[in-house]
């Protein structure tokens, strides 16, 4: 089955990807840059679809947009917003930062042109197998020690957390 | 219209990438900082998937490790924001300078 | 165009999987406008189910029985101001319902009613649904601090760390389902919901009685972990009304909160449907191996017509009991025509063509209508929980029993 207008849809996503980054960090209300960033995520996890891979699609909108961006604003709410807002959004060495930036957009666009045809056009034809079963594999099989290491980072990150956000324990 | 090549997915990803370069190094707020970290996660696993429609599964695995790392770096630095929040009463990074005497 | 449409009857595809939009555009008309149906079903219900189990009688002005009371409701809530708080954040204040609206209805492309009766079928259904119906919360929270008020900010709070705490539960008695389907010759697994629907038909059995009592308690895991994730009663904190009026919708009135009220209820049949299709066999009828055989598979045919059937003479025997007095002749004759209503959807649904046709979504929507009826029943018996109550039996109970039932499921199904 062909797939629907897909340079549309890439560049609709696309957009919505980058306006949502922009709006993150020109927000000066930090829940207004949280459902931007919310917006860039589903965005992203669309244009996964678009590169065949939905598993990795279906992580992204559960463990980000669903449990991470959750988290963020709960922590939003319970630190005070009101004194934020009328202080000044940005840094003093706003403008060297900005310059940094423009000189690594311009690194990433001097690569991408240099490389052109470096990259083939078309990808891989699609397996048989689904998708899922094929991460599982991986995930299990190659993986399987850096699978075990990840899960010890995350019982690392759950006791850090706990501890950190703990009056007293 | 031109079909869309890897090229293309790349250069989103380096759009959000930049994007979230200037969120951690201009804004204040430490809690938007971190949102600019995910950002660059983001880019980066834009970037890993969209090279694994070309080179086999790995990069889609490494997307997901990526994913984990970025669950544990937010619980982490939220907890220690919140930490911070309640003995300085601030969340501006600039004024994070306890370790400053 | 005419070929268009005719290309996709007799395909064994849902029409999302065949390519064919326009009868993808029609499945999603059908859904909308049934959930709707069944959403303003599902109002009148719960009031009458609630009041007879307090020994009330519940509305009965507004036709008969009240049967009209949720059309009047609608129509005032249509009608009435819509406010908006003068300090609120207008755009998250008037994208919050939205959020939440589009989160509980686009989980419905792939709940599937029949073999082919879905939107669509996604290799990774499961996954989508717990996803997207995990955008509701991001809705609520942005709800509550939009309003720029306590009471909703507080309900906010409690429903982010409620919703994301039973996330956790519910996502661990699915996967032990989801290993269920893996239990085949060549050993694969599957995440489409019409996958794990036909790996229980191949298995034959539900998996609720797989690994008896592993399914089981997979199911009560999810059953118990699905009332806190959809905010009801006894896990109704974040809009508990005697301590937080009304929680995070304190501050919408008209049709903003209609939007959450249509929500709440959508994400109950979501989640209700998720059930049925992981545990309870999806479309599959009752009792398929111990009453097999061609005149067992003709009477439970005949099930969807006969309970039509039935409520056409409850509602013609409630006719005849109605009070002889001019008051009340047009609900009289009104009822009358609602009995003979059902009766004709009864006899429509007996004939041949059509009995082979409807039955699999009865039986899809008879299993979601007893969750729901389970949903009311715990409204009315159970008392609410205290915060910390709740959060200690989603983390010190539910999530080491969702492991304890994963990881037996994982040796048992090894080990048979």
């Amino acid at each position: 089955m062909n797939p629907v207008a897909t340079p549309f849809f890439f560049y609709l996503l696309s957009t919505l990807a980058i306006l949502g980054g922009v709006m993150v960090i020109v927000r000066r209300n930090a829940v207004h840059s949280a459902i931007a960033l919310i917006v860039t995520l589903l965005s992203v996890a669309g244009l996964y679809l678009m590169l065949y891979a939905p598993f990795v699609a279906g992580v992204q909108i559960i463990v980000y947009a669903g449990g991470i961006m959750v988290l963020f604003l709960f922590v939003i709410m319970l630190v005070n917003i009101d004194r934020s807002m009328k202080e000044r959004a940005f840094n003093k060495q706003w403008w060297i930062a900005i310059a940094a930036a423009v000189a690594l957009g311009a690194l990433f666009v001097s690569v991408f042109v240099k490389s052109k045809g470096l990259f083939p056009e078309r990808g891989l034809p699609l397996a048989e197998e689904s998708n899922t079963q094929q991460i599982g594999l991986y995930l299990y099989g190659n993986y399987m020690f850096a699978f075990e290491i990840a899960s010890l980072l995350l019982l690392v990150a759950i006791i850090g957390a706990v501890v950190m956000a703990k009056k007293r324990i | 219209m031109v079909p869309i090549t890897t090229t293309h997915y790349l250069v989103v990803a380096a759009a959000l990438f930049v994007l979230g370069v200037i969120g951690v190094l201009t804004r204040r707020n430490v809690v938007i900082v971190l949102m600019s970290i995910e950002l660059i996660l983001n880019a980066v696993n834009l970037n890993l998937v969209a090279f694994s429609r070309m080179w086999g599964l790995h990069g889609q695995v490494f997307a997901i490790f990526v994913v984990v790392d970025a669950a544990a770096e937010a619980a982490v630095g939220l907890g220690i924001l919140i930490a911070f929040f309640r003995n300085k009463e601030t969340i501006n990074v600039d004024e994070i300078d306890l370790l400053k005497w | 165009m005419l070929e268009y449409i005719k290309s996709y009857l007799g395909s064994n595809l849902t029409p999302g999987s065949a390519g064919n939009m326009l009868w993808a555009f029609v499945y999603i008309a059908l859904i909308f406008l049934g959930l709707s149906v069944a959403v303003i079903a599902m109002n009148w219900l719960e009031r009458k189910i609630l009041a007879h189990m307090q020994v009330r009688l519940g509305p009965m002005r507004v036709g008969p029985h009240g049967l009209l009371q949720p059309v009047a409701d609608a129509l005032k809530l249509l009608l009435k101001e819509d406010i908006m708080p003068a300090e609120a954040d207008k755009l998250v204040f008037w994208l919050a319902p939205l959020i939440v609206v589009l989160a509980a209805f686009a989980v419905f492309t792939v709940v599937p009613f029949g073999p082919t009766h879905a939107v669509t079928d996604m290799n990774i259904g499961i996954l989508f649904m717990l996803g997207v119906s995990s955008l509701g919360v991001l809705g609520i929270v942005m709800a509550g601090w939009a309003s720029n008020s306590h009471y909703p900010l507080i309900g906010a709070l409690r429903s982010s760390a409620q919703m994301v705490s039973y996330e956790v539960a519910m996502g661990l008695a699915v996967v032990s389902a989801v290993l269920m389907t893996s239990m085949n010759a060549q050993g694969t697994g599957t995440l489409s919901m019409i996958g794990i629907v036909q790996a229980q038909q191949q298995q034959g059995v539900w998996f609720i009685f797989k690994f008896f009592p592993l399914g089981f308690m997979a199911m009560g895991i999810f059953a118990i972990a699905m009332v806190a994730e959809t905010n009801r009663a006894p896990f109704d904190l974040p809009e508990a009304e005697s301590e937080l009026t009304a929680g995070f919708h304190t501050e919408y009135s008209g049709f903003r909160w209609s939007l959450f009220f249509l929500a709440e209820y959508s994400a109950m049949i979501a989640v209700s449907s998720i059930a049925v299709t992981l545990w309870l066999g999806g479309w599959l009828r009752p009792f398929p191996n111990l009453l097999g055989g061609p005149l067992w598979d003709l009477v439970f045919s005949l099930a969807p017509g006969l309970s039509f059937l039935a409520l056409g003479a409850m509602a013609a025997f409630n006719t005849f009991r109605m009070p002889r007095h001019s008051f009340f002749r047009v609900q009289t004759v009104g009822l009358a025509l609602f009995a003979v209503l059902l009766a004709m959807i009864g006899v429509l649904m007996l004939a041949p063509g059509v009995r082979e046709r409807v039955q699999d979504i009865f039986w899809f929507c008879f299993k979601v209508a007893v969750f729901m009826y389970l949903y009311i029943w715990y409204r009315g018996t159970f008392p609410r929980y205290r915060f910390d109550q709740l959060m200690r039996v989603g983390w010190k109970v539910l999530l080491p029993a969702g492991l304890g039932v994963l990881i037996l499921t994982a040796i048992v199904g090894v080990l048979v």
